[in-house]
């Protein structure tokens, strides 16, 4: 009997794309169910009672949720597919190590980046009926950065912006010349990763840089994973995110 | 079973800071599991030369070196132990449902409970009255979990018999919740509000390994004061500051 499994997500969600992903890449058959983040629905209420947020992997009846302890589920339990973390323990911590890095680090720098070009997080809020879900699914950052940082224009601008580019750099440094970030083999880091890149257009089309001059490696990188049929399915097209965060945000 | 060798004390160094509850973590771990190290006390105002090799990014204690490799932050660290030694004591569940929930609720100690218990040491006035209600939030959560019905239902411990890796991670730490209530004076683990919790906090503090990890309580008492003190009294200098301007 097959077993039953479920992801509550939203499209548009770089932590839901992680476990689509991590699901293609072991050939797991799953049903996807998408989300309207403005109307929980019971399911999800039920899922992810302590944060309500997606994506939840329901297994068996059985929910996980958060996106980078989902895609380490997923490695777990479909063991005999390809694995996404290595075997050498070194290895491992150090995929856990630049998973978490990101999480802490190119989230926050992406959304901060996004409310300094724009209008306040207020805006984000007022347009609730156009893809607010796009605004919720991080609102604990968006709130932690843009009420700091609302009131603010030219110097924390610059500021997100030079932190974000530094940010590229320490990633283009750990990539090196390796294929993937675990070396030749697709794994944790780079499923981790790989859904920000379609925002990377945005910044640089409104933050007035070349993602390509500061980290050509990483773009490159980008490329070879697009060129995976499991990325390929899920990737937002640049230009289409772009114009969903232009009409969220609200910036010309 | 499989005999691994003996490890040499000289393969596995943790550089922390003793009033650390990330290094407490570790300690506990490696006590657990029985694996030897040295351990380097380092100050984390004031970074070592050896700190600032192995962690350039971040800085920041508790760093476990194991043959020179540096590994860095507890639960990754946590995760290190069991891969590397698989057949001493485990510390997650074997179960991959089982770790992804241990690893959820990890997540919420470091990214929910713990920012709200800092908060009740770090404000004042009607600010600590809200840091106290998100501290009694999640410890409902918590709460809720050890009870019927909940992922940890029927335990005395997180990982069930045996104290494991989610008690390890929230145990170091959850002392901090009775030092605070006495430093500043306001009520965190009520034993009425939260019954389970309260319990399993005082089964944890009592196994041997946690009695010889976690410091003495008037020294954490006496660390927490002087912390405290020194806030309030950086608050006071910078008001006294702002008044001789206005003046």
């Amino acid at each position: 009997m097959a077993e039953a499994v479920v992801l509550l997500d939203l499209w548009v969600s770089p932590f839901g794309q992680r476990c689509r992903i991590a699901l293609a890449e072991k050939g797991v058959a799953y049903e996807y169910k998408e989300q309207d983040l403005d109307n929980k629905s019971p399911l999800l209420l039920q899922a992810n009672p302590v944060h309500k947020k997606i994506p939840v992997l329901i297994h068996d009846g059985k929910p996980v949720c958060e996106s980078l302890i989902i895609v380490q589920y997923i490695d777990e339990v479909w063991s005999d597919g390809a694995p996404l973390l290595p075997a050498d323990p070194y290895a491992r911590a150090q995929a856990r190590f630049w998973g978490d890095f990101i999480d802490k680090k190119m989230e926050r720098s992406c959304i901060s980046n996004l409310h300094m070009n724009f209008q306040s997080l207020f805006r984000c809020e007022l347009n609730a009926n156009k893809s607010s879900a796009f605004c919720s699914f991080s609102m604990d950052q968006i709130y932690e950065y843009g009420t700091r940082l609302w009131k603010l224009k030219g110097e924390a601008h610059q500021e997100a912006k030079k932190e974000f580019i530094e940010i590229l750099k320490v990633l283009e440094a750990e990539l090196g010349d390796k294929k993937y970030f675990g070396g030749d083999a697709f794994g944790y880091v780079d499923i981790a990763l790989v859904p920000f890149c379609p925002w990377f257009y945005t910044f640089e089309t409104c933050g007035g840089f070349s993602v390509e001059a500061e980290a050509p490696k990483l773009v490159a990188w980008g490329k070879r994973c697009l060129e995976r049929e499991s990325v390929s399915k899920v990737f937002d097209d640049p230009v289409k995110v772009y114009e969903i965060l232009k009409q969220v945000y609200g910036f010309e | 079973m499989d005999q691994q060798p003996p490890i040499p004390p000289s393969d596995l160094k943790l550089l922390g800071s003793w009033a650390d509850s990330h290094t407490h973590r570790v300690q506990l771990a490696l006590k657990l599991k029985g694996l030897p190290f040295q351990y380097q006390e380092e100050d984390p105002l004031r970074p070592s030369a050896a700190l600032l090799i192995h962690n350039p990014v971040y800085k920041n204690l508790p760093v476990l070196l194991h043959r020179g490799c540096p590994v860095l932050h507890s639960i990754i660290i946590l995760h290190f132990l069991d891969d590397t030694w698989p057949h001493h004591r485990s510390l997650l569940p074997s179960d991959p449902f089982d770790r992804a929930t241990a690893r959820f609720w990890s997540h919420f100690a470091d990214d929910k409970l713990a920012p709200a218990v800092a908060a009740v040491f770090s404000s004042e006035g009607d600010g600590q009255k809200a840091a106290v209600d998100q501290v009694h939030q999640n410890l409902k959560l918590l709460e809720l979990e050890l009870g019927d019905g909940g992922a940890f239902g029927g335990r005395r411990f997180f990982g069930g018999d045996e104290i494991g890796f989610l008690d390890i991670v929230l145990g170091c730490g959850s002392y901090w919740l009775a030092v605070f209530e006495e430093v500043m004076e306001v009520k965190l683990v009520d034993p009425e509000a939260f019954p389970r919790f309260h319990a399993w906090l005082r089964d944890f503090e009592d196994q041997r390994e946690v009695k010889e990890t976690i410091p003495a309580i008037d020294k954490l008492l006496e660390y927490a004061r002087t912390v405290r003190q020194m806030m309030l009294g950086g608050v006071a200098t910078a008001a006294a500051g702002d008044n001789a301007a206005s003046n």
